[in-house]
């Protein structure tokens, strides 16, 4: 203490203390509040995205279908049996526009008839076609049938819970009247959108499903799962049970540790170059795909495994041992099996990875724009989470609801495998 | 023979080579009275047949699958007589010839390009021929040798093991031949990119706007590869992200590991980690539908002029992306941090915050920076939210509200669709492909050794 603080009265230093006291404590205050709302704006993050994607997504489970009534004319559709070769011709989009100006008898003038057929999907025709396939009986009759309504359409009836006036976009006065009068009469309804699950990408967006997606993002999971799984444990296995501590096993170690952290594109680069340009595999293969994805996740895997390997207690080890088992056969018999649930863990979140990944397979060409479902490993295919970039671009409205939609499905997959995780380890895992 | 039937032969041969191994194994120690005779147990027996039969046979065939191709296509592409000169037209020269030879080619060819693709599938038929029968040869042939050699002291579990055991070697260096397959692949496309486009150029160029001549005199021909602007168009977005994550990342850190109770602790912590778990085209389409507007129109509502693919929607995107990344890191460092450091500034009169500021985070710091480090280098290498929510144009500029573009953008555009593989636009990529690597390398490698040395010191 200064000699200025000694000539002070015992109130006045109490006075100070005070006054410092209160002014440390404010900023105590301060600080936790600081904290407080870090953790909130991080919550907060979370919350927004997902109101913001559900929001925006939960429409797309649902899509407007009209009702018509539809005549299987043989001379509209230009046919007089039913076999293969004739409904490849027939004219399904004739008999379509027939119902359609059968419902609406008052339109007469070219541009008014336009808009009339415009009301429905350009795929309806397929449905009709599928119909009169399974059920050559039909030709000739009359038959109320739910055909899919255009995307436009059915953005104009999503909009109309939100406000009186509804979003019109490309909708005229006169189609938006017309769909008011489908709407009163029951004859326009919204029903759960099948197509999404059972289609593959279309450009229309009321045909446009996620299932060729879907299948892509399984078989290109299953090769990575395939090839990374084993080598990832077999590689924690070396390096935890056998690598005696020298330079060559440090560099394994350095290289892992930054292979963890090397951006995704940069694997993207190297399948391009070495796997597509020099051994001249299939572009926009799952197979591919897949063996890209499991170069990437071959850290994470190796990783976590051996964490694993490490947590079973060396007494196990010693007493195979001791009991005249060779070391390869404690570890394949003793010390893998126990350490199986965390590896299977690491696995589970390490395939979450790639599942949700997406830049290095725009390298590879998985961005291709693919309408059928792959059947296998070497077809042509999409990803999820690349149909979701696709589909993010495209223009229409309507799709901007399917983009939401597909993340949903994809966080809801993402959900179940780290769900799947937790209860596995909590489940599974010793404690010793 | 196809691939496929004659990996499943190969297979099936190896079981059969299993069952024989054993039961050779097995009236063997019958005769001489018990499995005590034996030096390994039947199934080591087994195992050994079986290495016997399949490894090598498979191996053949890897190696033959790899390079069959290239040895076909020299072997046709020698008969020509008057090759062009470029590798591209010898591609499309090649690719003809393929095609005459699967008939997918109708028409007119000339003679000689037919008689090429005629040999070509005389080549890959006897080529495919003469791989079943080396491969099944080797694989019958060896797995008799191994049941012939057989006999009651052979120690074939060691063997096995010991084979084993390089099976794991090779599963572990995996990582190595990763490293190796990545700067191969990066490194040779960028030096046939330094060959037209001069390194200084590259580095120190200030345009970038990456177009070829389709003719000699074409106007705006030569193309600009000056990889400035997307150095700092990199460079700004990662620094709006890591002005959001730094101090958010940090400061729900310490909350949680100094303030928190325990269930707030498990709540939040578990929360915030989902921030983790989304994946990055999800941040993209969040950052280009809901942020991108959001930022546009209150730049707008302050009289300002946003881009409505503005760096700072990106930015501010990637760095919520990037916040359970450092908290989760300075978490670690933080209870890394002895208590009785932590007790003595208590102990001393300090409030916690003081504690925290003073004590706390000092000692933690190296491991923070560490953290910091990692953390940049993601944002650095992030793709899909800036290819979704940042712009395409190369734009040299400072201020956040307008569009840049970033190297991972660019890699992007470069290399979607379809490319030549020796136009100085795709070479590009794997020239900015290498700098991008490079640079993570060195952040990631610095970093680690950080944090590793700031371990070391409380342990």
């Amino acid at each position: 203490m200064t000699d200025t603080n000694r000539n002070l009265t015992q109130e006045q230093v109490r006075q100070r203390i005070e006054q410092h006291l209160a002014s440390r404590h404010r900023k105590e205050k301060v600080f936790r509040g600081l904290g407080i709302a870090s953790v909130a704006f991080g919550i907060l993050a979370v919350l927004v995205l997902f109101t913001d994607i559900i929001s925006k997504g939960s429409g797309a489970f649902v899509q407007s279908a009209i009702q018509l009534e539809v005549t299987y004319d043989p001379l509209v559709l230009g046919i007089d049996k039913v076999d293969e070769e004739s409904l490849t011709w027939a004219n399904f989009t004739g008999v379509i526009r027939e119902a359609l100006r059968e419902r609406f008898p008052k339109v007469q003038s070219r541009s008014e008839k336009r808009e009339l057929y415009s009301l429905v999907s350009s795929g309806a025709p397929f449905t009709l076609r599928k119909r009169l396939q399974s059920d050559p009986e039909l030709l000739g009759k009359t038959q109320t049938v739910w055909l899919t309504a255009d995307d436009d359409v059915d953005t104009f009836v999503k909009s109309l819970s939100d406000s009186k006036e509804g979003f019109r976009g490309r909708t005229s006065d006169q189609k938006a009247e017309w769909i008011q009068q489908l709407i009163d009469s029951g004859e326009l309804k919204k029903r759960f959108n099948t197509t999404f699950f059972t289609q593959g990408d279309s450009r229309e967006p009321e045909q446009a499903g996620i299932r060729a997606a879907l299948l892509g993002s399984f078989f290109t999971l299953l090769v990575t799962l395939v090839l990374s799984f084993p080598i990832g444990v077999a590689a924690a296995i070396y390096l935890e049970e056998y690598a005696p501590k020298n330079k060559w096993t440090d560099l394994i170690e350095v290289n892992i540790n930054n292979l963890a952290a090397v951006p995704s594109i940069v694997f993207g680069l190297l399948g391009l170059a070495i796997f597509i340009n020099f051994f001249e595999l299939p572009r926009s293969a799952p197979l591919v795909g897949g063996l890209v994805l499991t170069l990437m996740t071959l850290p994470t895997i190796i990783i976590s495994s051996r964490a694993a390997l490490k947590a079973v207690p060396p007494s196990i080890r010693e007493a195979a041992l001791g009991l005249g088992a060779s070391r390869m056969q404690t570890i394949f018999h003793h010390v893998l099996p126990l350490a199986m649930p965390g590896m299977l863990t690491g696995a589970i979140i390490g395939m979450a990875q790639a599942l949700g990944e997406t830049a290095p397979l725009l390298m590879i060409g998985m961005v291709a724009f693919i309408v059928d479902v792959p059947t296998g490993i070497t077809d042509p295919a999409t990803v999820l989470p690349v149909q979701i970039f696709l589909w993010a671009d495209s223009p229409e409205r309507a799709f901007v609801e399917r983009t939401s939609a597909a993340i949903m499905v994809l966080l809801s997959f993402l959900i179940a495998m780290n769900t799947a995780a937790v209860l596995l380890r909590k489940k599974l895992e010793r404690r010793w | 023979m196809q691939t496929s039937t004659l990996f499943a032969l190969l297979l099936l041969l190896i079981l059969v080579a299993y069952g024989a191994g054993i039961s050779r194994a097995l009236t063997v120690a019958h005769k001489r009275g018990g499995l005590r005779k034996l030096a390994a147990l039947p199934g080591y027996y087994g195992s050994y047949t079986a290495l016997w039969c399949g490894l090598p046979a498979l191996l053949l065939l890897g190696t033959w699958l790899i390079f069959d191709d290239a040895i076909i296509r020299a072997l046709v592409m020698d008969r020509i007589a008057d090759k062009p000169d470029t590798i591209a037209g010898q591609n499309l020269l090649y690719a003809q010839i393929q095609n005459l030879a699967s008939g997918r080619l109708i028409g007119d060819a000339a003679p000689q390009l037919q008689e090429a693709a005629l040999q070509l599938n005389r080549l890959r038929t006897g080529s495919r021929n003469l791989q079943a029968a080396l491969s099944l040869i080797l694989a019958v042939g060896l797995g008799a040798f191994a049941l012939l050699r057989f006999s009651p002291e052979l120690r074939a579990r060691e063997k096995v093991e010991q084979v084993l055991r390089w099976v794991l070697l090779t599963c572990a260096c995996a990582a190595i031949f990763t490293t190796v397959g990545i700067l191969l692949s990066v490194l040779f496309e960028s030096l046939r990119f330094f060959q037209t486009v001069s390194l200084t150029e590259f580095l120190f160029g200030l345009h970038w706007s990456p177009q070829m001549a389709l003719r000699a005199d074409q106007v705006g021909s030569s193309g600009a590869f000056g990889a400035v602007p997307l150095i700092t168009g990199t460079l700004m977005v990662s620094v709006i992200a890591m002005f959001v994550a730094v101090p958010v990342g940090l400061m729900s850190a310490i909350y949680l590991a100094e303030y928190a109770s325990k269930r707030v602790r498990a709540l939040a912590k578990p929360v915030l980690e989902i921030l983790a778990g989304v994946p990055t085209v999800v941040y993209g389409f969040f950052a280009a539908l809901t942020v991108a507007p959001f930022v546009r129109d209150l730049a707008a509502s302050l009289g300002l002029q946003a881009s409505s693919e503005s760096a700072l929607a990106a930015g501010l995107v990637m760095g919520v992306m990037i916040i359970p990344f450092v908290s989760s890191l300075s978490d670690d460092v933080i209870n890394a941090v002895p208590q009785s450091l932590r007790d003595g500034a208590l102990g001393l009169g300090s409030t916690r915050s003081e504690t925290v500021r003073k004590v706390v985070i000092p000692a933690a710091l190296p491991g923070i920076v560490g953290g910091v480090l990692l953390a940049v280098s993601r944002a650095i290498g992030e793709t899909m939210i800036v290819v979704m929510a940042a712009g395409l144009t190369a734009n040299l500029t400072a201020n956040p509200l307008e569009s840049v573009t970033t190297v991972t953008v660019q890699i992007v555009t470069l290399l979607v669709g379809d490319q030549e593989f020796d136009s100085p636009k795709t070479l590009a990529a794997f020239a900015l492909g290498l700098m991008l690597f490079i640079s993570t390398l060195m952040l990631n490698f610095v970093a680690l050794h950080v944090v590793k040395k700031y371990r070391e010191q409380y342990d």
